[in-house]
């Protein structure tokens, strides 16, 4: 149930609410036989700008996330990217539109056959297919530097350490250079040092990449350094939305319960 | 005797046996659809996969990976069963045609049953155990670490750049492999047939070839051809529908050799069906 300041928090409007904004949703419905994951759910990203979404394991954020990539199909609702309503489209528009959107995997996702220059590469080849070879080079080098790891450039996945694989991860997340990056749980699995620098990188990517991200996470580390607006899930809605400096000071139970 | 059941007792007893048979047809009517459901998934998966090949650019250096990863690094595995299959074959048949004075057929003899039927049975089954698990387990480990979905997002198709390219290279290669294993199986049973005889390499092998003709070889390469299809499509088709946890990559590895050795089997049963039909 909403609390009394939940709901102020809810009409609050964002920072960066005068910037125009990359996704739009519009009561987003998504069903798994009779488990309704996501129910009305309605979501602005505004350019530039890092929103978290935090809440429970099972509470749909991954899902809201794969369902903005059209890896999920949503049951109703709209979905618009870049003014693309990603609901609708076919596969080669919907491909066009990935383009435009990094994901980052919980797991990391790095391709166990691939180097890392190769998992780098694939990408780019496919999705900047005019770029010659050493432009190709100059980009996965650039990259590579910015997550700090340019001497990894012909390990294999297996040879890096969990931190190791989610900057791999990041670099190949970025060196697309999308308008969006959706990042599914970024510091699961970490330690806490690997965790800081991760949420770090997150920030430096939004300044270097200009990009706007959605930040799936319930690690409270993470979205403190992170967040520019936080929304909270709860059964598939949203719970309280606000920023960070909202959140901590909340009387609200299930808040506090996250921010203690 | 008779037994007097009160109404209420009845009505129980036949409500219990009604709603009996309605979980078992229930139950029936579950597997049905269920097999259908599965039956459907299959034609689907396959669909698109043609789909796949003739739409867009085909993943070229992906293709020549997996021919090399198929074809090349099975060579140990069949050289040895190719070798094993000649020579155990001409030990076991040696006896029985010296006991009817037949044993210069001994060479055409083990040409024509290892291009015909054991060369490509043998071979296909050993590489539904190497490369139907093989790449069961790899789709398979690859759908449980998202690495298919980051494909996906990546705007590649991972049916066209993993399906496809794996189940053409198995289709070309296992053919090759069931020649190369014949090829060997000769000269395997050559050796087998100079550890009691002598009989040079030459006079071996064009006794052998005496024997062959376009009748034997033709089927036996067509047939090659499926069971190639067959691994691929059972490999991809049960690492691609892996589930999610890390369980399901060890059931999807299982279940291809399983699926494709089957498979095989019946493939060879309407090959032999059908060349039964070519006349001579």
């Amino acid at each position: 149930m909403k609390t009394e300041e939940t709901e102020l928090l809810l009409v609050k409007p964002a920072k960066a609410v005068t910037k125009p904004s990359v996704i739009e949703i519009t009561n987003l419905c998504k069903s798994f036989g009779t488990q309704e994951v996501l129910k009305n759910f309605s979501l602005k990203l505004y350019d530039g700008e890092n929103l978290v979404v935090l809440g429970k394991s099972g509470s749909g954020k991954s899902v809201l996330i794969k369902c903005i990539v059209g890896l999920l199909r949503s049951d109703s609702g709209s979905i618009k990217v870049f003014d693309q309503d990603v609901t609708s489209l076919n596969m080669n528009d919907l491909d066009a539109v990935r383009q435009k959107i990094g994901f980052l995997f919980q797991s990391g996702a790095l391709y166990d056959s691939m180097t890392v220059r190769e998992n780098l590469e694939f990408p780019l080849r496919r999705i900047k297919s005019d770029l010659k070879q050493n432009e190709i080079d100059a980009k996965i080098k650039e990259v590579l530097e910015n997550v700090g790891l340019a001497d990894a450039l012909d390990k294999m996945p297996s040879q890096l350490s969990g931190g190791m694989r989610k900057r791999i991860s990041l670099a190949r997340t970025i060196v697309v250079d999308p308008g969006i990056i959706l990042y599914d749980e970024p510091t699961t699995g970490l330690d806490p040092v690997t965790s800081d620098e991760i949420s770090l990188l997150i920030n430096d990517v939004q300044k270097k990449y200009k990009a706007s991200s959605i930040i799936i996470t319930h690690d409270i580390e993470c979205a403190r350094t992170t967040a520019n607006r936080i929304i909270m899930l709860q059964d598939g809605e949203v719970y309280a939305e606000g920023n960070i400096a909202e959140f901590e000071k909340s009387t609200d139970e299930l808040i506090k319960a996250f921010f203690k | 005797m008779k037994i007097n059941i009160p109404v209420s007792k009845a009505k129980q007893l036949a409500l219990q046996h009604t709603l009996k048979l309605s979980e078992g047809t229930i139950a029936k009517t579950a597997t049905a659809s269920n097999f259908l459901t599965r039956f459907a998934d299959v034609l689907l998966f396959i669909h698109h996969f043609i789909k796949e090949t003739f739409s867009g650019k085909f993943e070229a250096k992906e293709f020549f990976r997996q021919c090399f990863s198929i074809g090349y690094k099975s060579l140990p595995l069949i050289s040895v069963t190719g070798f094993i299959m000649g020579f155990v074959l001409t030990i076991q048949s040696r006896p029985a045609l010296v006991r009817f004075g037949a044993d210069t057929l001994l060479p055409g003899m083990v040409a024509v049953s290892l291009i015909r039927e054991m060369g490509p049975v043998i071979t296909a089954l050993i590489c539904a155990g190497k490369v139907a698990s093989g790449i069961g387990a790899e789709l398979g480990s690859m759908k449980v670490t998202e690495q298919i979905e980051a494909m996906e997002v990546s705007s590649t198709h991972p049916m066209r750049f993993l399906v496809v390219t794996r189940v053409w290279a198995s289709t070309l290669m296992i053919p090759l492999l069931i020649l190369y294993a014949d090829g060997l199986g000769i000269i395997g049973s050559w050796f087998g047939a100079n550890i009691k005889g002598d009989v040079s390499l030459v006079l071996f092998f064009s006794q052998a070839f005496s024997h062959i003709g376009f009748v034997d070889l033709l089927p036996a390469i067509v047939k090659s051809f499926f069971f190639g299809a067959v691994i691929g499509l059972v490999g991809c088709y049960k690492g691609y529908n892996a589930g999610r946890g890390t369980e399901s990559v060890g059931k999807a590895a299982n279940s291809s050799v399983v699926l494709a050795s089957l498979l095989i089997l019946i493939v060879d049963m309407i090959a032999v069906q059908i060349t039964d039909m070519i006349p001579v």
